[in-house]
């Protein structure tokens, strides 16, 4: 068999905007979510939190819940047995030298203490969600408070209560990672900023909460979970371990799932352990549906980091050094490992030449939810860091922003770039491709940038109207491995069946892997059925996570469709008697290219390729099917810039976006509508971490805000209308050149809005700098009142 | 999070509902739009044994004016929508009118009720500081009697009023407006909808000459009630105000008012909202009086 | 006087119906799992997210913050009853995760197609009752501009779409056929 091209002869549908084969379900209210299912027997669940952010359990006391109507069980720790145990770790921290990592997982329900307010103490199963929750109040837990460590810097001192026994200052780890040597690089330097930083980033909250729904069918000892994770083959392997079962006995679905952005990774919530186990307990199917309350406290976020940074410069404007000691809040466990702070880490290089750079981390226990990736995953603290020095430096400098960018900008030619530090997905990070300097240029063109500053600014100033333009630039890591795979099968009805392991919240995967596949085996994109999340109907894979699905997955539908092209029309020249070069696949059938023989239908073709009798050559594969599986080399770096002309009301400090623009590279794109729904997406989330969203926690560790009333998220009133435009630099990991674009839009508005913010408010010639987000209205007020920072060191 | 259990009742007259109240006591709770009410219940943060429905009760179901003086009468299924758009409304209370959009969003506001609002007291609710502004007068019934209080009897604390436990708050009576009144409702948010970080409802009368004859100032999220400015108000009445004038009330209101502060909102920056929507809110509802007819209103 | 369970009789998207319920069966959880009309869906029960809304006798409302007692009487529209060929209750059946390209564009209400050529969804969550407020809102407000309509989303929130391709489904479906500027 020949080596399959990597391009297909029509391109009809990559590339092109194309609606999506998923939306008429979804439109019509028939898309299955996991609260949709209705199972026979189906029990509903309900957890028993801890009220209390560290405490110790003296006693748990059922008997009233036992014993109330339409109650079925109730479990704690002590009920679990074996199967008690700290979860495993999700990602294990990369191979760093001189890493310090403690691993303290959680456990699916809390045995002796419990160290977050929400963490799970009892389960709860009963006839309906009413019944169960008020078993939940029937349930009598006497608990010892603890002292608790709430806040970062106070919960990294050696005085803080220990979150975890044994563990002075709460070191979940100590991270150095260095390239250069800082100290000779910048010795002589014209400039040196230093700054505290501190930034925070929210919660996911996608508009369905988590769930998961199990059934144990004792005839065929089989487990079917139906779960909104975004890693369903992982979830069905550690399923499989954890419970005992064959790999092959178990089946995790993800249905439709109504959003991601990181919050429905982790592994394992301590739900999604609890109710396969109480389904096989009980033999009866369970469901549990997590509420909006329960949200905020039993679902990972992202909080703060606190940065000590410092960049040296030359006088004209070029980055020498730049040395970071941060603080990274991991919340009560460290299950994600370091990927949140390790991307942190390498983001502040940037899209800049940093001839050296040293950074430390130390990530810190403290007695609050777990700290997962949302969106962005740790890349937003760094960016924030890099682009705020590069502001300042431009300010001492007496240099446009813009232009001090453009001096540090890596230049085209240097690609692909290594920074000898190790990035989240274990290899040295490096940008593969790139030309940023275009970018640059465009968001500036678009934005109006020199006669903003020239005309229009110093005219509405002089009207009284405070009006402020931001610029920054970003790097994103993207589609790293490990793999994913993909089946692509040419049915006898003519359809084509795609299925892959990832799992879809949103992305579009039914309409761009359809696109892939379809234009390989000249069919409509509306004829490729396209399967996501079903472990029965494709075995391996990681999941949806870091902007990887249409890279990874993307990749491998393309060969696999690749492939099955090649299988078909080896057939279909056989089946013809000519040479392969002569055989065209498009609307549906094989046909010899200028001959008058009768075209055959792909269902047919696929028919012969299965024969009932008779002999096959050696080698032979039935059907006209095959699975693929990509997994890149590392990462693939997509890049971008943000601009913004923001006008703040001087007496209410409410504020007006005026305009925004996001000019973005994500390589080749399979589907530009979907592109720029995923960077409005993300944009949309950006403005409210910037803006409007912050979990608020009080020193007990008790949550302030945690209902949708209170923790903001920005309305259709909040969100601007946006100008995109986007440059091409292919992707030199994958066949079809394709970077990824889920995280991008939400990556660097934090400091855009820092940046434009302090223009609008004129706050730097008062000698005050934002140095921190979220921002508000309040904040503005303090901050436009206040006296200049004292000093410009960073304690 | 689901409700814990109640009994249900549908009353269809008020002396029904009240019955029933008066047999269950404080085990039982009005149901007007329950925008307040379910959610405080599906928190399990309310858990009445018994909830009376009142949405059936076709006497709580008015809107009308006096025909002698005026007034304007709203009963306890009066919804905000209806303050939204009903043209009586419109005409005869435009601050109401005015401040009703700032209600939530309109799927809230199809179901809520001004009554229901007002029992719920929530310091951050908007229509409170409007009753206050306008000098409501509050009709509450109960199995033994009923009994009318002015707005400002009405508010005791947070989610606290001087409705007895066997009352329901049957009706608002909303005196009619002199000629040549102007108002203003305006309210600072962070996102529309949301409950204000400080907002002020503003009412001030001309007489024939041009000259303050009335005022009032009236705030929500400004403490535990909301809050008249009454110092600041008087100061305003008896010439013509000019921007001293108000400039100078609102440093006064921002002096009166008692903000506790909130997520969002520190209580020196609710103080300073207080002074920027009073001096807002004032200058509007100048221009409002300036503009109206001398003539009585309809 | 006071029950502990009733009989709520109610039309919903033209269909009557009669059920037994605890009288705190929140609308929401009526329509879901006693009609099995999934198509709305629950996003917080705090009623401020919009996932839940759906039309009482014609007005928008948050299912969440209704019981299902209080639409006794009522017509009540959800998302099902849009579309004409989808009121019936789904077939409760579980199914695996891949939708079938079955339904056609002919199926769908002008503003749910405007939805799908804009892109104007992405995980779909919130689309039901964005759907219904909108039909509720284009019903008095026909030719609305961007402002306006942002306004009448504003009680909705959608975490996936930055609503800019909602605005402009919205946009496109109410522009004249003609296609002159709208006034």
């Amino acid at each position: 068999m020949s080596t399959p091209p990597t391009k297909p002869a029509v391109n009809r549908y990559f590339g092109a905007s194309v609606t999506r084969n998923e939306d008429p379900a979804l439109l019509t209210g028939q898309a299955l979510f996991v609260d949709d299912l209705v199972l026979a027997e189906m029990w509903h669940a309900a957890l028993l939190r801890s009220p209390h952010a560290h405490a110790r359990i003296d006693s748990i006391d059922v008997t009233a819940a036992k014993a109330r109507d339409g109650v079925l069980a109730i479990y704690t720790a002590a009920d679990l047995g074996d199967f008690w145990r700290p979860a495993p770790l999700v990602v294990p921290p990369p191979p760093i030298p001189g890493m310090v990592f403690n691993q303290r997982t959680q456990v699916p329900l809390a045995k002796d203490k419990v160290c977050y307010a929400g963490e799970p103490v009892a389960l709860v199963v009963a006839e309906s969600r009413y019944v169960a929750e008020d078993a939940l109040g029937d349930i009598v837990v006497d608990y010892t408070s603890l002292p608790v460590a709430a806040e970062l810097a106070t919960a990294a001192s050696d005085e803080a209560p220990e979150v975890h026994e044994g563990l002075a200052g709460n070191v979940a780890a100590h991270v150095h990672q260095s390239k250069g040597d800082y100290g000779a690089a910048t010795a002589g330097a014209a400039t040196v900023i230093r700054r505290r930083f501190t930034y925070e980033h929210g919660m996911a909250h996608p508009m369905e909460t988590r769930g998961v729904a199990a059934q144990f069918d004792r005839k065929t000892q089989r487990l079917t979970v139906w779960a909104t994770t975004q890693a369903p083959a992982s979830l069905r392997g550690g399923l499989a371990t954890l419970l005992g079962l064959g790999e092959r006995d178990v089946r995790v679905v993800a249905p439709f799932v109504g959003g991601g952005f990181g919050a429905k990774l982790l592994m394992y919530y301590p739900e999604e352990l609890l109710v396969p186990w109480a389904a096989r307990q009980l033999g009866r199917a369970v469901k549990w549906i997590e509420d909006r309350g329960e949200h905020f406290l039993a679902t990972t976020q992202e909080r703060g980091q606190i940065h000590d940074a410092e960049m040296a410069l030359d006088e004209d404007g070029r980055i020498l050094g730049i040395r970071d000691v941060f603080l990274h809040d991991t919340g009560a466990y460290n299950p994600y490992g370091l990927t949140v702070p390790i991307n942190s880490q390498c983001s502040i290089l940037g899209p800049y030449d940093v001839p050296a750079y040293d950074s430390t981390f130390t990530a810190v226990f403290t007695n609050k939810p777990i700290v997962a990736p949302y969106r962005g995953a740790g890349r937003q603290h760094g960016v924030f860091v890099i682009e705020r020095l590069m502001d300042i430096a431009a300010r001492e400098l007496g240099i446009d922003r813009a232009e001090i960018r453009r001096r540090n900008l890596i230049a085209a030619d240097a690609f692909p770039v290594k920074h000898e530090i190790m990035f989240q997905d274990f290899t040295e990070l490096t940008y593969d491709s790139g030309d940023y300097q275009p970018i640059l240029e465009r968001a500036l063109e678009l934005i109006g940038y020199d006669k903003f500053i020239a005309e229009e600014q110093p005219a509405l100033r002089a009207a009284g109207r405070k009006v402020g333009v931001g610029i920054v630039c970003y790097i994103e890591g993207t589609g790293i491995g490990p793999y994913e795979g993909a089946r692509v099968q040419i049915q006898t009805n003519g359809r084509i069946a795609v299925a892959t392991g990832i799992g879809t919240q949103g992305q579009g995967h039914f309409t761009s892997f359809a696109q892939i596949a379809a234009d390989w085996l000249g069919v409509s994109a509306r004829e490729v059925d396209v399967t996501t999340g079903d472990t029965d109907q494709f075995y391996w894979g990681a999941g949806t996570f870091a902007s990887r699905g249409a890279v990874v997955a993307g990749n491998a539908v393309n060969q696999a469709a690749a492939a099955v092209h090649d299988k078909a029309v080896t057939l279909a020249a056989e089946h013809f008697g000519c040479a392969v070069t002569e055989i065209v696949l498009e609307d549906g059938v094989a046909r010899r290219s200028g001959a008058p023989d009768e075209p055959i239908g792909l269902g047919d073709l696929a028919r012969l390729a299965n024969p009932m009798r008779g002999a096959v050559k050696p080698g032979t594969e039935p059907g006209l099917e095959a699975t693929r599986y990509f997994g890149p080399e590392s990462g693939t770096t997509a890049s971008g810039a943000h601009a913004m002309i923001v006008e703040v009301d001087p007496e209410t400090m409410m504020i007006e976006i005026r305009k925004y623009v996001v000019v973005h590279d994500c390589g080749t794109a399979i589907n530009p509508l979907l592109v720029e729904g995923q960077i409005h997406g993300g944009v949309a989330q950006g403005i409210g971490n910037a803006f409007y969203e912050q979990l608020v926690f009080d020193n007990d560790g008790q949550l302030l805000n945690g209902t949708l009333a209170d923790y903001l998220i920005p309305t259709s009133l909040d969100v601007p209308r946006m100008t995109l435009d986007h440059t091409v630099t292919p992707s030199t990991r994958n066949e079809l050149g394709i970077k990824g674009v889920g995280e991008a839009g939400a990556i660097p508005v934090g400091p855009l809005f820092a940046q434009a913010l302090e223009d609008a408010l004129e706050l730097p010639s008062r000698g005050v700098d934002i140095v921190e987000i979220p921002l508000s209205p309040n904040r503005l007020w303090e901050l436009n009142s206040s006296e200049p920072s004292s000093t410009s060191d960073g304690d | 999070m689901k409700p814990a259990a109640f009994k249900y009742a549908l009353p269809r007259t008020l002396e029904e509902a009240l019955a029933v109240k008066a047999e269950h006591g404080d085990e039982a709770m009005f149901l007007a739009g329950g925008q307040s009410l379910i959610p405080a219940m599906n928190f399990r943060l309310a858990q009445p044994a018994v909830l009376i429905d009142i949405n059936a009760i076709e006497e709580l179901a008015f809107i009308r004016v006096d025909e002698d003086g005026g007034d304007l009468h709203l009963g306890a299924l009066t919804r905000h929508r209806d303050l939204q758009f009903d043209p009586l409304i419109a005409a005869c209370q435009p601050l109401v009118h005015e401040a009703a959009p700032n209600v939530a969003h309109q799927q809230i506001r199809n179901r809520g009720t001004l009554c229901g609002n007002l029992v719920h007291a929530d310091p951050a609710s908007e229509l409170p500081a409007v009753m206050l502004a306008l000098d409501a007068r509050l009709r509450l019934q109960s199995n033994a009697g009923e009994r009318w209080l002015a707005a400002r009897d009405f508010f005791i604390s947070v989610f606290t009023t001087a409705r007895d436990d066997d009352e329901m708050l049957v009706e608002v009576a909303l005196p009619a407006a002199a000629p040549r009144t102007g108002t203003c409702f305006l309210e600072i948010t962070r996102r529309p909808g949301d409950y204000a970080m400080m907002g002020v409802a503003a009412v001030l009368v001309l007489d024939d000459d041009g000259a303050c004859s009335d005022a009032r100032l009236a705030y929500c999220s400004a403490g535990e009630t909301p809050v008249a400015a009454r110092a600041a108000a008087e100061a305003l009445v008896g010439g013509r105000i000019a921007d001293d004038d108000i400039a100078a009330a609102a440093d006064q209101a921002k002096q009166e008012i008692a903000p506790v502060g909130s997520v969002h909102a520190s209580i020196d920056f609710q103080r300073h909202l207080a002074g920027v929507v009073t001096r807002r809110a004032l200058g509007q509802a100048l221009a409002r009086a300036s503009a109206a007819e001398p003539e009585a209103m309809p | 006087m006071m029950v502990k369970l009733l009989t709520v009789s109610t039309r919903v998207n033209g269909t009557d119906y009669k059920r037994v319920v605890e009288p705190r069966l929140l609308l929401s959880d009526f329509l879901r799992h006693e009609l099995g009309l999934t198509g709305t869906h629950v996003g917080c029960e705090h009623g401020v997210c919009g996932a839940c809304t759906v039309l009482v006798d014609g007005l928008p409302m948050r299912a969440c913050l209704m019981f299902a007692p209080q639409v006794e009487g009522c017509e009540v529209m959800t998302v099902e009853g849009l579309a004409p060929r989808n009121s019936a209750p789904r077939n409760s059946a579980p199914r695996n995760s891949a939708p079938k390209n079955s339904t056609t564009d002919g199926d769908l209400h002008p503003l749910q197609a405007a939805f799908r050529d804009a892109h104007g969804l992405q995980c779909g969550f919130c689309t039901p009752g964005i759907l219904m407020t909108l039909t509720a809102f284009l019903e008095a407000n026909p030719t609305p501009d961007e402002a306006e309509i942002r306004e009448a989303l504003s009680g909705n929130l959608c975490r996936c779409t930055g609503y800019q391709h909602i605005v402009d489904a919205v946009l496109a479906v109410t522009r004249p056929r003609d296609g002159g500027t709208r006034s």
